[in-house]
């Protein structure tokens, strides 16, 4: 998503000459079909994106205990829904401000609800320089509700529905839309020359920081870390995880592959390729550096680890997965699999409890991304922290206010009595495999 | 009668119901259960952070025979079952004081 709207709009101003022509006739595929094909490239990344709600979802019922299975689903469908709802509302322009900046390149306007094409729209008014509106809308809708997802999985087993939920919405709304506008609506990171292609640091470590602050201000789950030594509570099911897994893979290349924005020429579909090579490579090496770690620190492979690590080295590539070549995105994966086989430990010696791993592979491995564009793509270091700064600033900042409220007003722990019992039974009164050892 | 529970490494019981099955054994009662003797717990890492796990799994069988059988049975689980090594498990013989089968209404050794 380095292309953004406004250098659309002066590709369009250079490409008017050829649209004159076509006045008198019906517009060629010249004209019209790199609006089509973007529009296709959009529609099919966004259901691949969207799939990844799907994949956080059997994640996050894998890693966490069969009594708290249907609860961690129910956060998960009920955050993508709110993501839905909220970027309608506010976020998507909110976002993408185009000329109606509220604080030039910081802050876009609030409150104003996307519209879509009309119906039947004509090519004389759709903007064929890019794609169309439902289509852009669908694609960057999906990428925020994956921001959310990271979020219910670090919080996972403790904490109350509707308080998550109230953080989904501001988060959605407002809080991503405003540091994305930095970046992709065109904002003042763009200016300076920050560069995160699809989203390393604008989608994965905003998500990380906000899990970060969610973790610190809930606290661990009860007895994870007692007398000093670290109690691991074993995920409920190593099936459900794997397969979640290979779900946000495959959703990888719609978010990585999508993001090029453009798939009308040789040049954009040749990209396109590039970055679903690269991408999967990077997930390749991600989990196997973190599978040798893991056997060579604790003498035995940790599948949990493994799917991280795969994750990592997605979540590394995810910030430049165009430029590198294959041996690029390998050893860039590779980094990302190893940083979180190392920040798992890490995080527990700070009593920060992480039930799916999600600050490890989203923030830790998403600065990681984001600094190694320096080594294919166009960007200096400086910058890149910059970037890197001023969202774990904001967002983590953000969070924290926004968390601390929240437990001061309605509190956003469950009781012990509930933890203990799962919420499953404590909050939904329903559990996720009922008839299991009754018959 | 005699009621014989067994506890022992759940890769075992396969060979143990043939075994018996062959000394004509003709039903058993076969449970998971978790627990611990002398073979205590074993650490495990997940996540890269050890734990205890103290409770081992194993398999309980459960059989009422005639008094008269109840050698056979006791040697050859104890044959069967073996490996050598720690955590074996073990065998105990209660005494049954009645047994009926629902289906016959037939008593005691009849009913086994």
């Amino acid at each position: 998503m380095t292309n953004i709207k406004t250098f659309a709009t002066a590709a369009a101003l250079t490409a008017l000459p050829s649209l004159a022509l076509a006045q008198d006739a019906a517009p060629g595929f010249d004209e019209v079909g790199p609006y089509i094909m973007t529009t296709l490239l959009f529609l099919v990344a966004g259901f691949l994106v969207f799939f990844m709600a799907a994949g956080f979802a059997m994640l996050e019922a894998g890693l966490v205990r069969s009594k708290n299975v249907a609860m961690q689903l129910t956060k998960n469908i009920a955050l993508f829904s709110f993501a839905a709802v909220m970027y309608w509302l506010i976020g998507f322009n909110l976002m993408y401000p185009g000329d109606g900046w509220m604080i030039g390149g910081w802050v876009g306007p609030f409150f104003s609800q996307t519209v879509l094409d009309p119906v039947g729209i004509g090519a004389a008014d759709a903007a064929l320089d890019y794609a169309s509106i439902g289509s852009d809308f669908f694609f960057q809708l999906v990428f925020v509700a994956a921001t959310a997802s990271i979020v219910s999985g670090a919080l996972a087993e403790r904490i109350k529905l509707w308080p998550f939920l109230v953080f989904v919405i501001v988060l959605t709304g407002v809080l991503y839309p405003i540091s994305g506008s930095w970046q992709w609506g065109g904002g003042w990171l763009s200016e300076a020359g920050f560069s995160d292609f699809a989203g390393s640091t604008v989608v994965h470590s905003v998500g990380g920081w906000a899990a970060l602050a969610g973790a610190i201000v809930l606290g661990p789950r009860l007895g994870k870390y007692k007398d000093g030594k670290v109690n691991p509570f074993p995920g409920s099911n190593l099936a459900l995880a794997t397969l979640g897994t290979f779900i946000l893979w495959l959703g990888w290349f719609g978010f990585n592959g999508g993001s090029q924005l453009a798939m009308g020429t040789v040049g954009d579909i040749s990209d396109v390729s590039r970055i679903f090579a690269n991408t999967n490579m990077a997930a390749a090496a991600g989990s196997i550096s973190a599978m040798i770690m893991t056997q060579v620190m604790f003498k035995k492979v940790d599948l949990t680890m493994v799917l991280n690590g795969a994750l990592a080295g997605l979540v590394s590539i995810t910030a430049e997965p165009l430029a590198p070549s294959l041996f690029g995105a390998l050893w860039i994966g590779a980094v990302g699999g190893i940083i979180v086989v190392f920040a798992v430990p890490m995080l527990d010696k700070f009593k920060i409890d992480d039930v799916v791993g999600a600050i490890p592979v989203h923030l830790f491995a998403g600065i990681w991304g984001t600094i190694a564009v320096i080594f294919y793509g166009e960007a200096s270091l400086m910058t890149q922290l910059t970037g890197i700064f001023a969202y774990g600033v904001f967002t983590f900042v953000a969070s924290l206010v926004l968390w601390y409220i929240l437990k001061a007003s309605v509190g956003i722990r469950v009781s012990e009595e509930a933890e203990v019992m799962g919420l499953d039974m404590a909050e939904l009164g329903m559990e996720a495999y009922p008839e299991f050892s009754k018959g | 009668m005699k009621l014989i529970i067994a506890t022992i490494k759940p890769f075992k019981l396969e060979e143990v119901r043939e075994a018996l099955t062959e000394a004509g054994v003709r039903g058993m009662m076969v449970t998971e259960i978790k627990g611990f003797g002398s073979q205590s717990g074993h650490t495990e890492i997940y996540r890269g952070a050890e734990y205890a796990v103290n409770f081992v799994p194993k398999v309980k069988i459960e059989i009422v025979v005639p008094t008269s059988a109840v050698e056979t049975v006791v040697d050859t689980i104890a044959k069967t079952a073996h490996t050598g090594k720690i955590g074996d498990g073990k065998i105990f013989v209660l005494s049954v004081d009645q047994a009926v089968r629902v289906r016959t209404g037939e008593t005691n050794e009849d009913a086994l």
